[in-house]
């Protein structure tokens, strides 16, 4: 599909997960795709404390904005890699926002040992679906798997934001990108992944 | 060939801030690097570590700031190009080196790359670093961006040469881990040759000579300051009868704001690159004709008090404002918002602030020590053997993680090495046992000079050196100490207990904190030693299982599991909260389990409990 970015301004998307889910290298993939097809970007990631199995937020920002961070209100797109961490990063979003949500829940240590409940999928998705225009809540895990790993949900992830096409990036720059990105001897499972969530993004 | 040594130069490369400093490095012909890895700098010096034979670059890791900017000194004394980077307190280490330094100066440019955190993302504090280049009186550049990182990096070699003075380069944590596009330039395959002529008269720093070099530093400083007024790193645009004087990322919000705001004929910006001397003619300049200013910067007034000194030098009747009110705050970072409420008031100007969601009270998802982390086993056999009694200062690396419930094994922290020094304050002045906590790598960096102090006093305190083999916080970087390396297992260069040794300490145990009972009583025979004065000192020592996997290809044999046994005492909770650990309560069938994806097989849970056992892992 040809890829038409006259119109294409700005947008602001928001990466948050938990240390391990390879939120960083989703982060990468979608800025080097962009860079790809010649859009302005700019990535943040936060490194440190937050790899011992904390909350892991980044950011992408694409078009005409030169902040590299998002404010409080700001996100355009908020990319959440566990349900949870929906939740806690509502705050980055806008009414007019597009949330992007896995559905399978990385239970905190917090919650494992007692200290806290882990709050219903349903009220989670309440909470979100009631607050933004528009939620797209899905196991990223089940369509990683069937393209041969649980652990390329965030290529997944990638791949819906792709299909839904909110950014002016066409499949040659995608594809381009997780060359890039993605160590040799995982691109073809990568690739599989990404593709699963692209379809899955189109029929969105 | 690594992707920072390219010689495409066709295409931007999507490279981190950290890693376009490298490229300017390399570009600027920089042949000697040395730091110690801090958040947000490490990337730096880890590149260049993953780069340095390819790119024929001598690279270490140093024992600390202080010692990386003097091995990193004599490098550019003796023409040779160098580098060396810090996180913001690295530079209160090496400040001793850096304030004599500026006298000192260089032949071959020299950068110190000083990476600043507000909002403390991994630091102890979030003090302002631009201020040391004031104190030291050395030139100081402070980049928007990783394109502006790489071009003064060169920029900052380059005028370092010239004045031969060592430059900062000054960044901030969205700077250093911002990846954005960057352009490349070519890097020079020419290397200029070392030598060292003795000059002792200006190379000693005896009174009479520092005298000498004082004087020749503040005749620098003009020079400099109109270098920094001619800069084409200082840059103004817009126009209009307001002013905005800015730096670093805060430019980048100030950016978008006068356009959201539609200010742009309205606000003047000038962005400040090269703000250290102060561009005092350009400042003024500026502000002619203004009717007010606003500072937009992070932390301290630092541009501000400048602005105020020239208008008021000048005579120029604009009226300036910042921090010390309720537009711009003087704690944590600045972001796009904060930036458009503080001009929209001074500006008088429409802006209508995002709506924040309110989100109910969630579950909280703090870091937290590895599942098979020995810090956890070391910290859970101590506090057995010395309870809530004992006071423990700790120090920093993952181990001050040892501070979350239900561990609770961190009672005071300032710094890289207080640990050693304040347990023994804390043992003259208490009637209570003092344990402290100090990790391998913190333990070279600064603990050295606190045990022997110790030594030297008799302090009365046990020291635990948690010894995973690695500097794990940063990123597993080297240490003198190390014996997992690339070429596999090797002797250290320097052995942790030779040097605990030769600094006096006669009372030395070694333990696996991974074997629970043998710690605990060697614990028990170590407090009974306690009750004479003297140091006592535990090396626990147990490699950090992320770096030993990685390193040796370990496989994991075993898995942990709770059998039907189990009586619920939750101990394995409430004691050793291992995070592999999962608390089902489901009414009727509740139990406790463990979630085998993360068990490491570490086996401290089992030692505990009779009711977990392993089982074994199909190969």
């Amino acid at each position: 599909m040809p890829i038409d970015a006259t119109d294409f301004k700005a947008l602001r998307i928001f990466f948050t997960g938990v240390g391990g889910q390879g939120t960083l290298l989703a982060t990468r993939l979608v800025g080097e795709a962009a860079l790809e097809q010649g859009l302005p970007v700019c990535l943040s990631e936060i490194h440190g404390m937050a790899q011992r199995g904390g909350v892991v937020e980044s950011s992408v920002v694409v078009g005409n904005i030169a902040s590299p961070t998002i404010a409080d209100g700001e996100a355009d797109i908020l990319l959440a890699f566990e349900p949870l961490e929906a939740a806690r990063a509502l705050p980055k979003c806008h009414a007019g926002s597009l949330i992007i949500a896995n559905t399978v829940p990385l239970v905190p240590f917090t919650v494992a040992v007692g200290q806290s409940k882990y709050p219903e999928q349903a009220k989670i998705r309440e909470l979100l679906e009631n607050k933004v225009a528009r939620l797209i809540w899905f196991d990223a895990v089940e369509l990683a798997r069937r393209s041969g790993s649980d652990k390329a949900a965030n290529v997944v992830m990638v791949g819906v934001l792709a299909g839904l096409r909110p950014l002016p990036i066409d499949d040659r720059c995608w594809q381009q990108a997780l060359q890039k990105t993605v160590p040799a001897r995982f691109l073809e499972m990568n690739q599989k992944a990404f593709e699963a969530g692209l379809e899955f993004g189109l029929s969105c | 060939m690594h992707e920072l040594l390219t010689p495409e130069t066709d295409k931007k490369h999507l490279l981190l801030g950290n890693e376009a400093i490298v490229r300017g490095a390399l570009e600027g012909n920089v042949r000697f690097v040395a730091a110690y890895p801090g958040t947000p700098s490490s990337e730096i010096i880890d590149r260049f570590y993953q780069i340095a034979p390819e790119a024929g670059v001598y690279v270490e890791y140093s024992v600390n700031e202080k010692v990386s900017m003097e091995v990193a000194c004599a490098a550019a004394i003796s023409g040779v190009r160098s580098l060396c980077s810090m996180k913001h307190v690295g530079l209160n280490v090496a400040a001793d080196a850096f304030m004599t330094l500026a006298y000192v100066g260089v032949k071959a440019g020299m950068v110190i790359v000083v990476a600043d955190d507000p909002s403390l993302h991994s630091s102890q504090n979030e003090q302002d670093n631009r201020y040391y280049a004031k104190m030291a009186g050395v030139p100081m550049l402070e980049p928007s961006t990783p394109e502006e990182a790489r071009e003064m990096t060169l920029a900052a070699l380059d005028l370092s040469e010239k004045y031969q003075v060592p430059c900062i380069l000054h960044t901030t944590t969205r700077v250093n881990h911002c990846r954005a596009p960057v352009t490349l330039g070519t890097i020079p395959t020419e290397r200029p040759p070392a030598k060292f002529n003795k000059d002792p008269f200006n190379l000693v720093v005896v009174p009479m000579v520092g005298r000498k070099l004082h004087l020749a530093l503040l005749e620098k400083l003009p020079k400099l300051q109109r270098e920094a007024e001619q800069s084409p790193l200082n840059r103004i645009t817009g126009a209009g009868n307001w002013g905005i004087i800015t730096s670093g990322v805060s430019y980048l919000y100030v950016v978008d704001a006068v356009r959201e705001l539609g200010l742009e004929k309205r606000v003047k910006v000038l962005k400040v690159g090269f703000s250290f001397p102060h561009p005092k003619a350009l400042l003024r300049d500026f502000m002619q004709g203004l009717e007010k200013v606003l500072v937009v910067e992070e932390l301290e007034p630092f541009l501000e008090e400048i602005a105020k000194v020239v208008a008021q030098e000048e005579s120029l009747p604009v009226k300036i404002a910042g921090k010390g009110g309720p537009l711009i705050p003087r704690a944590f970072e600045l972001d796009s918002v904060k930036v458009k409420q503080a001009m929209s008031v001074f500006f008088e100007t429409a802006y209508q602030p995002p709506q924040i969601f309110a989100v109910p009270e969630l579950p909280q998802r703090p870091p937290n020590l590895c599942p098979g982390c020995p810090h956890r086993a070391t910290y859970y056999s101590i506090k057995k053997v010395f309870g809530d009694e004992a006071v423990y200062p700790t120090d920093i690396g993952c181990y001050t993680l040892g501070l979350l419930p239900p561990l609770g094994m961190a009672d005071f922290l300032i710094c890289m090495g207080s640990s050693v020094s304040t347990a023994g304050g804390f043992s003259k002045v208490l009637d209570r046992p003092v344990v402290a906590f100090i990790g391998d790598s913190t333990f070279f960096h600064g603990g050295l000079p606190g045990l022997v102090n110790a030594v030297s006093h008799d302090h009365r305190i046990l020291l635990a050196v948690l010894d995973n083999g690695t500097t794990a916080m940063t990123g597993h970087q080297p240490h003198p100490g190390v014996e997992i390396t690339e070429q596999g297992v090797v002797a250290p260069k320097v052995g942790l207990e030779r040097i605990i040794r030769g600094c006096g300490v006669d009372k030395v145990t070694i333990v696996n904190p991974l074997q629970i009972q043998k710690t605990q009583d060697a614990l028990l025979k170590i407090r009974e030693e306690m009750e004479t004065p003297g140091v006592s000192v535990l090396i626990s020592k147990s490699p950090c299982p992320l770096f030993e996997r990685r390193m040796l290809r370990k496989k994991q044999k075993v898995v942990f599991k709770v059998d039907a046994s189990c009586d619920l005492c939750k101990k394995c909770l409430t004691e050793l909260g291992c995070p592999a650990f999962v608390w089902e309560q489901a009414p009727g069938a509740e139990c406790i389990q463990i979630n085998a994806a993360l068990c490491s097989g570490c086996s401290v849970c089992a030692q505990m409990c009779k009711s977990i056992r392993p089982e074994k892992l199909s190969a």
